[in-house]
């Protein structure tokens, strides 16, 4: 019978800070600008140029590291990684090694009910390498597009604490909601701002001893991550079970074959000769900065799901859909603020916050989705809050509220521009409402003698000729009383 | 004056000539570029001149005049830079094939430095390939020769600069000293060299060789001279991050000031073993004129230095292999092709760099490898506190320190290069300040028997540059070692 096996699961993440500029220079991080237009003599590694760091980056990775609950360290150090590429301007780069800006935190996650709280080991800054490219039509040369080329990283190494795919899928994805929500990294998988690469080994259940592990490479979705774990856990307990060794060694994951290929042996590991930067002094973090990085640490994604449901009323479900990006939460906050203070009916937060929630998730959403958006809001979260008030005042039904949203999202008018160039306004006007239902009662004796006489139904008819003579747009509220008062009175 | 002798000038003669308009720095920069174009075939001193870039910025200055602008402290006067100093536009090569035909797209901040301050750059000065060397011979482009002796070495590594300075091509220049590449070449030479304290001047732009030591100094005639350039180029510089961000004190104003009761630290067991003889008697002579000029001469001791020379060269070629790691012909240099990347990257820099290069290239990647890191390199930053911590001590005992800056007098061209540890040991004495960061000077103070000049090594504690230009001051007030130069220079 074949023992079973336990999976150790140890994770290592790069993510691209959000400043601006560079790790060690001034150009910018831009994505998708032409090729090599964001470089100087210091990125590009020419002769003589110096590395001076970022301020701004190092500030993030602190703030990240307070979010996941690290000790930051007042002296850390710059360290060169030495090996020779051609994405590398200087054959080295510039990492942290032996002194890390951050080290010793946690993240708990909960997968099925059991919940495990995994340890961070280091939080470092680093610089990107650049972008190696293979165009049709170089004859078959590689060019290399250096604009990538040392934008700020911070390295995120957790202990081996995850016991199975799924775990390390869940990890990853509150490890990217507290980055994103700590405004230090924007998420972006598909454009390789958050990045990871797994250890993985297995020992028999029970043993306290780890198994030699197995470095996976190039696993940049949250799907890859749980196929390529789960397919090197099988691999490994299949040589286990043919009584085989499980080589150290680093794989790289293939999309396409849904399968793992050997990179790099044990023999081929790399001496990156490791040493402090000469160019750089000791990085020193005061404790006052920390402070600083502490008070601007933003409200994280758990902590606002409980407030969302405490203070504003919202179903579980609602808070984690409006916490799913912070671009969201916060269009979403300002949005249920604006409404406070912009509707002319008093609105508690409880009846101010379902408004919003419920009209971001179904029509917003949708919008974006259909539109292929993104993120991109087109209304301003104060002009969504003036169109969600002319409902809450009845000057338009939901129903033409949708219709006036898309319409301000097409053309970039306000609500109020949009209903009265479009009559959408309700009628609310009650001498309108009222002249309309004396002069269908008068046209219709037949009707109204059948409605005095208990046929109820009716009314339905009178309804439907109100609307009809005011092309819908009475109020169906009033249009109900005002006929109700003719009928019966 | 007669116009025959105006090239024997100094920096700040000539710089108040051109001020006062007595003479223009066209007239001035005509006079340099033609001993160039006489003189250089000789000494190899040159890699690069440009003179309509030159005579450009000498118009410039001579306009500025006209309008009777204010002119900067080295208005107008011709100065040469190390070929490991980018200067935009103008090739740097590091007199090295790798970067034969490399042009910097920018100027080294001291370059802007020296353009404020008015001078006129004529061109760049040979030196050992990636500054590793200590006779000028590892030049990619031939060796340098003495102006005092042609079969002899001007010194390394910046021999360029110390022989056209010494042979009045130039009325100044700038070198770089990593482990007494300017101090060496200038005791070989009969000049001043004053290499500042680590951080002073910005490297941003000197093509590094090792990072933690690499400095930018003036190699000039006096050491008012030098005062004078280490005022331009000294300063913080935010694109340096080992930059000092401290004030800039006054140099030139420590000229002149009395030296009575300087106390003036003597590492006897230091500079009596394996020192020449002439090289011994000059140093004490040197010590007997101090004492003549009211100084009190104090015996110190600094135990480790013996140490220096082994823990220079782990920690210098340690991050030179790093730093040269850059020129892979991807993005500008020689481009060997070979069959694919590796085989490129392999043959471009067998190519492209010389033997000591590689030699030390070797040296760090071995002293910086796995199983080897902790035994060698971080046992060298070790002992290099503990360097760091003797020149502490003896700086509580006194101002400033003496030696030799080489053990000889400029030896003969071809007389060390089978022998690189012989080599190595040329500079036994300029290594430790070095390796401690702290500033030196070399200032000429005898000659040998057979008429070559001889220098001494005064070391300060970190940013006591003023002090150096002081004691030197004095010295040169009361000799007449500075005077001398070299005969075949002069116009028949
Ligand atoms: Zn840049």
């Amino acid at each position: 019978m074949a023992r079973t096996y336990e999976p150790v699961i140890g994770l290592e993440v790069h993510a691209q800070l959000l400043t601006r500029s560079k790790m060690f220079c001034g150009c910018s991080t831009e994505f998708g600008a032409p090729p090599n237009t964001h470089v100087c003599p210091v990125c590009l590694g020419l002769p003589g140029a110096l590395p001076v760091p970022n301020g701004g980056a190092v500030e993030m990775a602190i703030r990240a590291a307070l979010a996941l609950g690290c000790t930051v360290r007042n002296r850390s150090r710059f360290a060169r990684k030495n090996y020779f590429y051609p994405d590398l301007a200087k054959n080295y780069q510039i990492s942290q090694y032996e002194l890390p800006l951050n080290e010793h935190g946690r993240l708990e996650i909960e997968v099925d009910g059991v919940k495990r709280r995994v340890g961070i080991v280091r939080i470092h800054l680093e610089e990107d390498a650049a972008k190696n490219l293979h165009p049709v039509g170089a004859g078959g040369d590689t060019l290399v597009d250096f604009n990538r080329g040392g934008t700020p990283l911070m390295e995120i190494v957790s202990d081996p604490d995850m016991r199975s795919a799924a775990e390390a899928e869940e990890y990853l994805r509150k490890l990217r909601e507290i980055l994103m929500f700590a405004g230090v990294n924007d998420g972006n998988l598909e454009e390789g701002s958050f990045r990871c690469d797994a250890n993985v080994s297995l020992r028999p259940t029970g043993q306290k001893q780890l198994g030699t592990r197995v470095e996976l490479k190039n696993i940049n979705s949250f799907r890859f991550v749980r196929k390529a774990i789960e397919y090197e856990v099988m691999r490994q307990q299949s040589v286990l079970d043919s009584g085989g060794i499980v080589e150290q060694e680093t794989r790289a994951w293939n999309v396409e074959q849904s399968r793992s290929f050997t990179m790099r042996s044990k023999e081929e590991a790399m001496d990156y000769r490791y040493f402090p930067d000469p160019d750089l002094p000791e990085l020193v973090v005061s404790d006052e900065m920390i402070a600083r990085a502490r008070a601007q640490l933003a409200e994280l994604p758990a902590e606002k799901r409980a407030r969302y449901r405490s203070a504003l009323g919202l179903t579980e479900y609602d808070a984690s859909v409006l916490t799913s990006h912070p671009a969201i939460s916060s269009y979403f906050e300002s949005c249920t603020n604006e409404l406070l203070k912009a509707c002319e009916k008093p609105l508690s937060p409880q009846q101010a916050g379902k408004r919003c929630a419920n009209f971001i998730q179904s029509e917003v959403m949708r919008y974006l989705k259909t539109e292929g958006l993104g993120l991109q809001v087109p209304v301003t979260a104060s002009r969504l809050a003036e169109l969600i008030a002319i409902v809450e005042i009845g000057a338009i039904s939901g129903k033409m509220a949708k219709e006036v949203f898309a319409q301000m999202a097409a053309t970039g008018k306000a609500a109020k521009k949009v209903v009265e160039q479009k009559g959408l306004s309700q009628i609310s006007d009650a001498s309108v409402i009222d002249g309309e239902v004396e002069r269908l009662i008068q046209a219709h004796p037949e009707q109204v003698e059948q409605y005095r006489s208990g046929n109820k139904k009716v009314l339905g008819f009178f309804v439907g000729q109100v609307m009809k003579a005011t092309k819908g747009s009475a109020n169906p509220k009033m249009v109900n009383e005002a006929l109700r008062k003719y009928l019966e009175g | 004056m007669t116009e025959g002798r105006l090239h024997t000038r100094t920096l700040v003669a000539l710089s108040s000539l051109v001020a006062s308009g007595e003479i223009s720095s066209i007239e001035l920069t005509r006079l340099f570029l033609d001993r160039i174009g006489r003189f250089n075939g000789r000494l190899n001193a040159f890699l690069t001149v440009d003179p309509e870039y030159a005579l450009a910025q000498a118009a410039a200055i001579d306009r500025s005049k006209q309008k009777r602008e204010a002119l900067g402290p080295l208005s107008g006067v011709p100065i040469a830079v190390k070929d490991n100093i980018c200067t935009r536009g103008i090739r740097t090569t590091c007199a090295s094939r790798i970067l034969e035909n490399y042009i910097p797209p920018y100027d080294a901040h001291v370059v802007q430095r020296l353009r404020k301050a008015g001078a006129v750059i004529v061109g760049k000065l040979n030196m050992d390939e990636f500054a590793m060397g200590s006779s000028n011979e590892n030049s990619a482009f031939g060796p340098v020769r003495n102006p005092w002796s042609l079969e002899r070495t001007p010194g390394g590594s910046s021999g360029g600069p110390a022989a056209a300075t010494a042979s009045s091509l130039v009325a100044a220049a700038l070198g770089s000293d990593t482990g007494g590449s300017v101090r060496q070449p200038a005791s070989f030479c009969g000049i001043t060299a004053l290499k500042p304290t680590y951080g002073r001047v910005s490297r941003y732009g000197l093509v590094a060789f090792a990072s933690s030591l690499d400095q930018i100094a003036p190699i000039t005639r006096d050491i008012r001279d030098a005062a004078r350039l280490l005022g331009v180029i000294a300063g913080h510089d935010s694109r340096d991050a080992t930059s000092y961000p401290g004030e800039v004190e006054n140099y030139e104003v420590e000229c002149g000031k009395a030296i009575k009761g300087m106390r003036v630290g003597v590492v006897r067991d230091a500079f009596e073993k394996g020192c020449d003889e002439d090289v011994a008697s000059a140093i004490d002579k040197a010590l007997e004129t101090f004492k003549q000029l009211g100084c009190e001469l104090v015996e110190v001791s600094l135990p480790h230095i013996s140490y220096g020379v082994s823990v220079y060269y782990i920690v210098a070629p340690a991050e030179a292999s790093s730093n040269l790691a850059r020129f892979d012909s991807v993005r500008y240099g020689l481009r060997v092709l070979g069959e694919d990347l590796f085989d490129t990257y392999a043959k471009t820099r067998a190519q492209g760099f010389g033997a000591e290069v590689k030699r030390r290239i070797m040296l760090g990647t071995y002293a910086l490898s796995a199983g080897y890191y902790d035994a060698f390199y971080l046992r060298a930053q070790k002992v290099r506190t503990l360097i760091w911590n003797d020149y502490a001590e003896a700086f509580k005992r006194c101002d400033v320190l003496l030696t030799p800056t080489a053990p000889t007098p400029a030896f003969k061209l071809g007389e060390k290069t089978g022998d690189p540890l012989a080599m190595y040991l040329q500079d036994i004495f300029t290594l430790p300040p070095s390796l401690a960061g702290i500033p030196a000077v070399s200032a000429p103070c005898g000659f040998s028997s057979s008429g070559l000049p001889i220098g001494m090594q005064l070391c300060a504690p970190a940013f006591h540059e003023g002090r150096l230009v002081r004691i030197t001051h004095a010295f040169e007030q009361s000799t007449d070692f500075i005077n001398r130069r070299p005969a075949a220079f002069e116009l028949d």
